[in-house]
Parts: structure tokens; sequence; C-alpha cells
């Protein structure tokens, strides 16, 4: 079986999130970057697949080669081999555009990408390639077994979760649940330094068209001081969420 | 040319979603001069719609297409898309929603741009603001292609009721065996209990708790206010709570009218995902806990003792303004 993970590079969960040039650019100044949380469930999935099934496991990326640290770190995690295709990521349909490519001339069973990536969250780019390669897709896909072309895999509902059969080759949007949390793992230095000798391929963008783009960011407007109430007078805050907030 | 809106139901009932992203709708088609036409999955009720002004409704009544497929689903849309000859398609926030919103896109070459808080801001260019960062900022997110798709937010826009009468016609579309291709085998639902996504109360526990043998509390309190209950990532973590509860930047995001977060300190990933919900109250022992920098309500207290109090006072209150 040939799984691609496919990453993004986005800011860390704890970044404080702050614009530049008039608001139309995130700033990058002093953000650490990492492998997004949903796609790093995944990965760590595609190890498993690949310990216990003999998967072969490759990951993409669409991002300039400033992105190199964190496909660096996929490759230490164990995957096998890197394609960056060597564009910035523009928007989700541009993206998929260029995952389909690279999916199309890689000859993949399994792809597995996040739900959606923290920074943007636009949620779209597996979809858009299931639509593109009219592949099988299951998104906030939870849980994933494979055996032979058959797949068996778990989505979250509202409310509740989904058990769908469907057959390789398949494409996920994959989150938490994939595996836990305690499952992630640390690139240890022998995976480091393994990492180093292994390919990564820079390809160029193939054509490409983008869909959207955010003329503009803003940032929350700052918040009220909070209310206190002293734990003596719950009543008050029952009156306060009836009378003032009126959400009860 | 109309505005092609997708209203999802549960056993032929509209969500209460289907109700908020019709409003939107209505807002859209008033801004380009036209009409509302949406599409429902075997509504029992589709003029129902006509009171958020939805003035035609497609109803699909195959049987293949009771139950939710994205594919099949997606397809369905994309046909109707071209009949009506839409050019612009409204979809929810809900999870199936967001499932199908890629395959549309990338069926129709179309910009999606997901979690939108409010009416475009122009139509010309097309211009939508919509929440990104997880919450941490907003983004105004322009689509440039010839149809458009936008994912309106759960209870941002808001319900809006605008009574026209609406026509249900019924529509088929063609759609292939091979497009079942994803089966639904087994599907395990809480039923009778609000869901984080659609709750309008939503009470959350922490690490505060001290263990999963104490969730009564939290529990009691959620029925009390018919609320759906949460918690924060290391509760879910530790398997204290499962995953489909996990409220925050990798897991549900809330946006509830009101958010009651227990026992938990605040960390910048929780605060992040719900950051949407209306109210925030705060419960906690820790003075200097970052939620209370993020709540509009706090008690700097035990949970043991506040929330069995909260409970009953709460109970109390529904008593007299039942």
């Amino acid at each position: 079986m040939k799984i691609l993970v496919c990453i993004s590079n986005v800011p860390d969960t704890t970044s404080k999130i702050n614009f530049t040039d008039d608001d139309t650019k995130f700033d990058t100044n002093g953000v650490q970057f990492v492998i997004n949380p949903n796609d790093e469930f995944g990965l760590t999935r595609a190890m498993w697949f690949k310990e216990k099934q003999g998967a072969t496991v490759h990951v993409a990326t669409v991002g300039e080669a400033t992105t190199e640290p964190t496909i660096r770190k996929a490759l230490a995690i164990g995957a096998d081999e890197a394609i960056r295709v060597n564009a910035a990521p523009t928007d989700g349909y541009f993206v998929a555009q260029q995952l389909a490519e690279v999916i199309k001339s890689g000859g993949y069973d399994l792809i597995i990408a996040g739900r959606e990536s923290i920074d943007y969250n636009g949620g779209m780019v597996p979809g858009m390639i299931a639509a593109m390669l009219d592949m099988n897709f299951v998104n906030t896909c939870i849980s994933l077994e494979i055996e032979g072309e058959n797949a068996t895999a778990v989505r979250e509902i509202d409310g509740g979760k989904e058990k769908i059969a469907t057959s390789l080759p398949l494409i996920i949007g994959g989150q938490k649940g994939l595996v836990e949390e305690s499952d992630l793992r640390i690139p240890n230095m022998r995976g480091i330094m393994m990492a180093r000798q292994k390919k990564l391929n820079v390809v160029e963008a193939v054509g490409g068209t983008q869909a959207t783009k955010d003329v503009k960011f803003e940032r929350p407007a700052p918040k009220g001081a909070v209310k206190l109430v002293d734990s003596a007078n719950i009543d008050e805050l029952v009156n306060l969420l009836h009378n003032e907030a009126k959400v009860i | 040319m109309s505005v092609l809106v997708y209203t999802e139901t549960e056993k032929g009932k509209f969500k209460k979603n289907a109700f908020e992203v019709a409003s939107y709708a209505n807002a859209v088609a008033q801004q380009l001069g036209t009409t509302v036409t949406a599409i429902a999955f075997g509504a029992d009720n589709a003029e129902e719609l006509g009171t958020y002004g939805v003035s035609k409704v497609l109803n699909v009544a195959e049987a293949s297409l009771s139950d939710f497929n994205a594919r099949a689903f997606a397809l369905s849309i994309a046909q109707a898309v071209s009949s009506e000859e839409a050019k612009v398609v409204l979809l929810s926030s809900s999870t199936d929603s967001k499932f199908l919103a890629g395959i549309l896109a990338g069926k129709l070459s179309a910009g999606y741009a997901p979690n939108v808080v409010a009416a475009p801001e122009t139509t010309e260019p097309f211009i939508v603001k919509r929440t990104a960062f997880s919450n941490k900022g907003f983004a105004h997110t322009q689509i440039d292609t010839d149809i458009k798709i936008v994912g309106v937010s759960n209870n941002a826009f808001g319900v809006v009721e605008n009574p026209t009468s609406a026509d249900v016609a019924a529509f088929s579309p063609q759609i292939n065996e091979s497009d079942f291709s994803t089966k639904s085998v087994e599907v395990d639902k809480v039923v009778g209990k609000a869901t984080i996504a659609d709750a309008d109360i939503v009470v959350s526990g922490g690490r505060g708790l001290k263990g999963p043998e104490n969730w009564g509390l939290i529990e009691e309190l959620a029925e009390v206010l018919g609320a759906a209950t949460a918690c924060s990532k290391p509760v879910s973590d530790l398997g204290w709570r499962p995953h489909s509860e996990h409220v925050g930047q990798t897991g549900k995001p809330v946006a509830s009218n009101l958010y009651i977060a227990i026992g938990i300190s605040g960390a910048i990933q929780h605060l992040a995902g719900v950051s949407a919900s209306k109210v925030k109250v705060v419960i906690n022992t820790d003075p200097e806990a970052p939620f209370f920098k993020a709540a509009d309500y706090g008690i700097v207290g035990d949970a043991f003792e506040v929330v069995p109090e909260l409970t009953e006072k709460l109970k109390e209150f529904k008593a007299q303004n039942a």
C-alpha cells in the first residue's frame, strides 16, 4: 500500500495571531511553524500502517522553501520520502489542484489529509481532491482500518459517530482519534539523522488557479473586563444571566 | 439566476441551522436582487422554509437519497445549481455540510469561504467576513469564481423571518450507483440530548474536576439548562470523556449563546475554540486562571461547592419561570 500524507505548515497552536502590511498579511514574526495537528494525527496513523502492514509513506506539502523544516520533521518521524510543490499555498483550491497532480503521478492508494488546517481553517482541500480525482472520501475521520482493498472508517458526526465501509483508493480528512495524543511521536536523534538522507523532491507548480483571496484580516475586538460574582451570592449570577445577558 | 441554499433535515424535519442558513440566503438574494431556492432531501414540511424568505424548494424524494451521503448529496446540489443557474450557494457549518462542501466546490470549480459570520460586505467583488486562525482572527475573503459557495457559521447571522410563500417542487437528481461507494454501516448517535454543534448552552468541564467520577456535577447542571456537555483537551486526552466532547482548537468549535467553563484554566487553544460563544461564564478556584480574562462572568471558587449550588438555584429559577 502506498500512502501520501498531505501536510500543512501552520503556526504552533500557542501562537499569538497578529497581522501586518495594513492588516493584509499574517505576521510570521516570532511565530514557530509546525506540522498541522490534524495532519500529524494522520501521519502517525500512516506510521502504524507502515510498521504493521508494510505500507510506504510519502508526505507532500505545497509551500516555499521556508516550509522544509516542517517536512524534515515528518521525515524524522518516519515518512520514507517527501514532495514539496514549490509555490505559496495561496488558497484551498490552488493547493487541491497541486496535490491532485502529485497524487495522479504518484499512484497512491490512500491519501491522508487533515480535516482542516488550524491557520486558515478552510477544511476544503481533501474534498476538492476527492472531486477532482473521483476518489472515495471520508471527512472528520477518527478511525481507519485497511484490509486489502477494503477500508472501514469511522467519522465524527454532530452528536455521535458513523461507521463507513468503502474501498481504496481513498482520501480522508483526519483528526484526533485516528491516533491518540499520547501516540504522537517526537523525532529522536536517529530519526533526525536519517531524515537528512531521505529524498525531498521539489517539484514546480503546474498551472492552477486561485478561487479566493483574503483581502484583509482583523483581530477580534478586545474583551471587556469580567464581572466577578461572589461565590456566596450565586443568586446574583442567575440574575445577571437572566436579566443582563438574557441567555437563560 | 437565483441563490441556492442547502437546508438540512433530520428524519424529515428541518434542523435549526436550516432556518439560519435560509435567512442568510435571503439576505444575499436581496443584495443581488434575486430570489432564494432551497434544496432539501426528504423534507416533510418543505413549505416551512417560506417563513425565512425561500420562494422555491426543490425537495428530493428518492429513497436512495433519504440518508446523508456526502458525494451523492454534493452531486445532487451541483445539479440543482445548474438547473437553477445559481451563482451563490449557501451551506451551514454542520459536520455534514462541511463534508460535502469541498466535493461540491471541486465539482463546480467554485471558490468556497467557510465559517462566514456576516452577510456579504459587497457582492461586486464578492467579499465575506469569516473566522480564521481558529477564531483568533477574522479574514475578509473575496471569492473570484463565477459560482461562489459560502459556509455560514453556526449562531452568527441568526434566524430572521421574512415570510413569503414557498413553491415546493419534486427534484430528481441523476445519481449513479457508483456514487454511493462510501456506505454508512452504522450510526451511533445520542438521541434526545443537545449536541455541541447546535446547543444554545454548553457546559464544559476541565481537569479541575479531578476525575471522570465527578462528571455528575457537569451533567446535572447541563440537564437543568437543557445544555450540551463538553470538556477541555486534557480531559479528553486523559480518557475521562470521549473525544467527541473535546472543544477547542483541535476539537470542536463552540458557538453557543452561553458557555459555562468549570475547572478549565483557559489555555489559548481552548479559548480560541470557544470564543464564538456569545456569553462565557468561568468557575475556577484560581483567580489568575487565563479564562477570567476571556469571560463575561466569573466566580472564583471551588467547583464542588459552587456548581451544585448553581444547579439548585437554576432549578428554582426554572420552576419560577416555567
